[in-house]
């Protein structure tokens, strides 16, 4: 996909270009919020990556002015500014999503993915398949290899979000945030336990896994057999 | 530092303007009093004199219907005569005077019948403006004129005396109120020396100063008491910044090293990409450890300076809790702890969710984190409860570990305040007192109770019964 950041620090974008370019993306970049406006009218990038503070425009301002246009471009804002109050500011302006440095790349490549991925169309599909595992969101059924498997409802809302972003690597606070809507670092390993929990309802009995560990970053299912 | 002498210091504190002040007040007040007093006696004095003159003008009226003219004029002769007496004149028709004491009356005195004031003159002196006297001409049949009168010079006496008293009496307060004001004035600016000289010492360094108390409960003695709590709490205050620093020092240090060391050691020992792989993750986990610490630190400050209200909203407290529950449930029994969860429903605050939760979070991280150590060797027990007590929502989070000694619990509150005993297991050390600023922002705090045996951390947050707390 194509990605578009606006960053003013130099050394910090080449390191974030050159990552992202690494991953299989195109990367392009601004160095302050007008110049960012002006590759963005162009109307080509899947996802902006919009750092708070930037001279002559500031990220929000941005942010804003984008949205007043009618773009809708899925945008991730990067701060140094991380508390509540921040984040809900940052939002308000007009984010999708918010992510505090100093930030793994793992973090911002997972976030970028799950962005472009929302935009996409046909994500709002009533069944998600993978492989022989399906989730239909109608009638909150879950069905491996046709067998029934019952599950509770923070487990389906946690197979949901896996699913629907399957084979995307979703990090521990991406499901921290999406499945029980909160967004501190844990000190224990609690989102651990739960993805475990589910991986042996959905995998266990079956002889290929579907929801695998990505070390260092995440999780991520996806159709092994494939 | 001493202050520069200044002569006449004493006359420009408050307290001697105020006496000043003060005074003025009362010496006008006390020259209006005595000045109405001496206008009301003045009034007094005259009818009581028109009074009397009135009372002898009868007595002679009656001696001249007993004996006509003859008669009164040798009354008006023998009574003029007798010392202090009134003053007497008798006329004839044709004006001349027939009996009396007074010698001269300005011109046309006795035309009129009446109460008058007029000057006068006894007989063989001279008319002077200041003789003045109260007379009554009462005009007789056959053209006799009979003139009765009093001298006022006791009024005029009267009203001497008055104003002697008067300015007298002023004289004296003034200099009693400038006596006193100078000795009030005085007392205070010994008072404010000694609190700017203990204060000068204070701020030289010495936090442990104080402001003396003179005992006597009065207002210089309360401000010292509140100005030594202000000073208590500065000092407290101080205090933990220093820990913090010390602290701060110390647990980045840790960390810090062991990154060194393992970069180091790869550096000498890894010999395939899988070592150097290993090394660098190791780094990596020692540096989030570290950013972890670096966002702790700042969200305390932020909470502790006060978030914008805006963040805030009314939330279900049951709600709240059931989610964090259900959230580390699994995480206490893979460690083989049962959570026992009691949440009464409807429960109401006002506050920010994600910084609950956060508390919340950091409570069951720490309970957790000791739960597995029973006390009395049974299975390790977190229970977490929910309730509305009066005017307060309850959060609790208790397990049944070694606990928390009643002395250390303040301690376990502060930043870094992790006591000796738990500096090997892992954690920040500012879990705790995270959550207490969080409830301090609420308008709450944390309380940390003895579960008997084990800990019991209760965040108490007040209740909130209509949807908008403003």
């Amino acid at each position: 996909m194509r990605i578009l950041l606006v960053e003013d620090d130099r050394d910090a974008a080449a390191y974030l270009i050159k990552a992202l370019r690494e991953a299989g993306h195109v990367a392009d970049h601004a160095v302050d919020g007008e110049d960012g406006l002006g590759l963005a009218g162009e109307g080509i990038y899947d996802v902006l990556v919009v750092d708070r503070m930037l001279p002559r425009l500031d990220g929000l301002s941005f942010i804003g002015e984008l949205r007043s246009r009618g773009d809708h471009t899925p945008t991730l804002i990067l701060s140094a500014l991380g508390q509540v109050d921040d984040r809900v500011a940052g939002l308000r302006a007009g984010g999708d999503d918010y992510l505090t440095k100093p930030y793994a790349f793992t973090e911002l490549l997972a976030r970028v993915e799950a962005l472009a991925r929302r935009s996409a169309p046909g994500t709002a599909e009533a069944v998600y398949e993978v492989g022989d595992l399906t989730l239909d969101r109608l009638s909150h059924t879950v069905k491996r290899a046709g067998q029934d498997i019952p599950l509770q409802p923070r487990e389906f809302r946690l197979l949901e979000y896996l699913m629907r972003h399957a084979g995307q690597v979703v990090t521990r606070t991406m499901l921290l945030e999406n499945v029980w809507d909160y967004h501190f670092d844990p000190q224990t390993n609690v989102i651990d336990v739960h993805v475990s929990r589910l991986r042996s309802k959905i995998d266990k009995g079956f002889e290929s896994p579907l929801l695998h560990t990505i070390r260092g970053a995440g999780y991520m299912i996806r159709d092994g057999a494939r | 530092m001493t202050a520069p002498a200044r002569p006449f210091r004493v006359f420009r504190t408050t307290a001697f303007k105020l006496a000043l002040g003060l005074l003025g007040v009362f010496v006008l007040t006390a020259v209006f009093a005595l000045g109405y007093v001496l206008w009301q006696s003045n009034r007094l004095i005259h009818a009581q004199i028109a009074e009397t003159v009135n009372t002898e003008v009868q007595s002679l009226s009656r001696e001249y219907e007993g004996g006509g003219v003859l008669r009164l004029a040798q009354e008006v002769e023998k009574r003029g005569r007798q010392p202090g007496s009134f003053l007497y004149l008798l006329t004839a028709p044709n004006g001349l005077p027939i009996a009396g004491n007074v010698g001269d009356l300005p011109p046309g005195a006795l035309d009129k019948a009446g109460q008058n004031e007029i000057p006068y003159a006894r007989r063989g002196e001279t008319r002077r403006a200041s003789s003045l006297a109260s007379v009554r001409v009462v005009l007789l049949p056959n053209g006799f004129r009979l003139l009765v009168g009093r001298d006022l010079a006791e009024r005029g006496r009267f009203a001497a005396v008055l104003v002697r008293a008067v300015f007298g009496g002023t004289v004296l307060i003034v200099l009693l109120g400038l006596a006193g004001g100078l000795i009030v004035a005085q007392r205070v600016l010994r008072r404010i020396d000694i609190f700017t000289d203990k204060s000068r010492t204070i701020m030289a360094g010495d936090l442990s100063g104080r402001l003396p108390l003179a005992g006597t409960d009065d207002e210089f003695d309360r401000l010292a008491v509140a100005t030594n709590a202000m000073l208590e709490r500065i000092e407290g205050l101080m205090g933990e910044v220093r820990a913090v620093t010390d602290n701060i020092a110390h647990d980045l240090k840790t960390p810090l090293t062991r990154l060194r060391n393992n970069a180091e050691e790869a550096l000498r020992t890894a010999e395939s990409p899988d070592d150097y792989r290993l090394a660098l993750e190791k780094v990596i986990d020692e540096s989030d450890g570290m950013i972890g610490i670096f966002n702790a630190i700042l969200l305390i400050a932020r909470v502790e300076a006060g978030m914008a209200r805006e963040i805030m909203q009314p939330l279900d407290a049951a709600e709240l809790v059931e989610g964090m529950a259900e959230l580390y449930e699994p995480v206490a029994e893979e460690g083989g702890v049962a959570c026992r969860v009691a949440v009464q429903p409807e429960l109401r605050v006002f506050g920010n969710r994600e910084l609950l939760g956060q508390a919340l979070a950091n409570l069951l991280d720490n309970a957790l984190k000791y739960a597995h150590v029973a006390a009395d060797g049974t299975q390790g027990v977190v229970s977490i409860t929910a309730e509305r007590q009066g005017e307060h929502v309850l959060f609790a989070v208790a397990d049944r570990g070694r606990g928390i000694a009643e002395a250390d619990r303040n301690r376990a509150l502060e930043r870094f305040g992790r006591l000796e005993q738990s500096r090997s297991l892992p954690g920040s050390g500012l879990g705790l007192s995270l959550a207490a600023a969080i409830a301090r922002l609420h308008g709450g705090e944390l309380r940390l109770e003895d579960n008997a045996p084990g800990l019991r951390a209760v965040l108490v947050l007040p209740a909130t019964l209509r949807e908008d707390a403003h």
